[in-house]
């Protein structure tokens, strides 16, 4: 089948998964969900915390992200984040954990309104998945 | 002439004295391994980061708007630069040559009048810079218990440098790090990373018409600050694999030199042996001839 494409994953240590029988994914774009297919038109957007989906041949994948930037390009998807972990791989423990510390900066007095909308969206994500 | 006992002592000493540096050495190469594979596997995403911003900033047409991170505040007064070295010592000239190049860079600045600021990352940098330059250091960062360079690190060295450019403490940071090109050459850098210097790259003059969403302006204020914690943990990484790399020549060159030390020793060592046998020996048949 030709309507798969390549997916990149990149954070600062490594890269981070490499895929090339994509047929799927869904990332949390800043401004809302956005799937994209093989053949989509060349696009910058950054991510804000969420679920990345990856629809492959080989299965469903799901990672977490705190954010990140996307850039697709002649059938190549590459989404550099800083913070990844698969959805297999969580444990309940660092869940806690994570969802303690974003609970806990959006509830700081004096974050800025993007800070606080960002930490929110980490804590309704994390909620989620739980 | 040192006694014979002298002598069997420095021989002892040197040849521990070997065995540490060469000790050291080996644990050099292994950690150099390891940095230079992290620095290696750290090069994609900044390579990527760098490209979107030069698509990004070649599509940004007015100037004016232009986040400041990237166009600069106008202005070229005071000077911010972060001298990254290492926490340890014994890795040669790695740290004095950083410093070399930083301070030949401040005396320039001092000589066109500008105001300069000093961020050290590493105590090292911050022991020999303190004597000359102390008034001028505003922050010293160390990362003495991180075991290896590690980007929640890098991201904390870059918020303060974001957080200092937005109050207009400064208007241009430059970062000095060393470069590793192999073993025994590192070369020592300044980066300018604030303001963004993207005419460096011709080849990005591709027609890739990108959407954006949202807009440009928006998306670079995002990926601006990030840039800078990502250049400052690749010159993390750089230094560090610069670091074991200057550490284990250091230690090779230590080595091969005691080593040399431990032969000249033992060689006047067993001359005066050999002295005092025959001095005996004369002492000895000269005794008998005399009877």
């Amino acid at each position: 089948m030709s309507d798969e494409f390549k997916i990149e994953i990149v954070n600062p240590e490594k890269s981070f998964l490499s895929k090339e029988d994509v047929n799927e994914v869904v990332v949390p774009a800043f401004e809302g969900e956005m799937g994209i297919l093989k053949d989509h038109i060349s696009i910058i957007s950054f991510l804000k915390p969420g679920i990345v989906t990856i629809q492959a041949k080989s299965g469903e994948e799901k990672y977490y992200v705190e954010d990140g930037i996307i850039e697709f390009k002649n059938n190549t998807l590459s989404i550099l984040t800083s913070y990844i972990l698969n959805l297999k791989d969580i444990e309940k423990n660092k869940f806690q954990e994570l969802l303690k510390n974003a609970e806990e900066e959006s509830n700081k007095p004096e974050i800025s309104d993007q800070l606080k909308y960002l930490a929110d969206q980490k804590v309704e994500t994390l909620k989620s998945i739980n | 002439m040192a006694s014979l006992d002298d002598l069997k002592k420095r021989i002892t000493s040197v040849k521990s004295t070997q065995k540490i540096t060469k000790a050291m050495k080996m644990v050099a190469a292994a950690k150099l391994k390891r940095a230079q594979d992290s620095a290696e596997k750290g090069r994609p995403y900044s390579e990527k980061m760098n490209n979107i911003i030069l698509n990004l900033s070649s599509g940004i047409s007015d100037k004016e708007t232009a986040p400041k991170l990237l166009s600069g505040s106008g202005k070229e007064q005071v000077h911010l630069c972060v001298v990254m070295t290492s926490d340890r010592g014994l890795c040669g000239g790695f740290n004095a040559n950083i410093i070399k190049k930083a301070k030949s860079y401040f005396a320039k600045l001092n000589k066109e009048g500008k105001e300069l600021k000093i961020i050290t990352v590493g105590s090292k940098g911050n022991d020999q810079l303190k004597r000359v330059y102390g008034n001028k250091i505003i922050e010293n960062i160390s990362f003495k218990n991180s075991k290896n360079a590690n980007y929640f690190d890098a991201e904390k060295v870059g918020k303060i440098i974001i957080e200092k450019f937005q109050k207009e403490e400064f208007d241009i940071c430059t970062i000095f790090y060393n470069q590793f090109k192999n073993v025994i050459t590192q070369i020592p850098q300044a980066q300018q990373i604030i303001p963004l210097n993207t005419k460096s790259d011709d080849q990005n003059n591709s027609e890739d018409n990108y959407e954006f969403e949202p807009d440009e302006d928006e998306i670079l204020s995002n990926l601006l600050p990030k840039n800078i914690s990502t250049q400052v943990f690749k010159a993390m990484l750089e230094n560090s694999a610069s670091e074991q790399g200057a550490r284990m020549s250091a230690m090779d060159n230590a080595t091969r030199n005691a080593g040399e030390m431990v032969d000249k020793l033992t060689i006047e060592y067993n001359r005066s042996r050999q002295a005092a046998i025959t001095k005996e020996l004369i002492e000895i048949i000269s005794g008998a001839e005399s009877l």
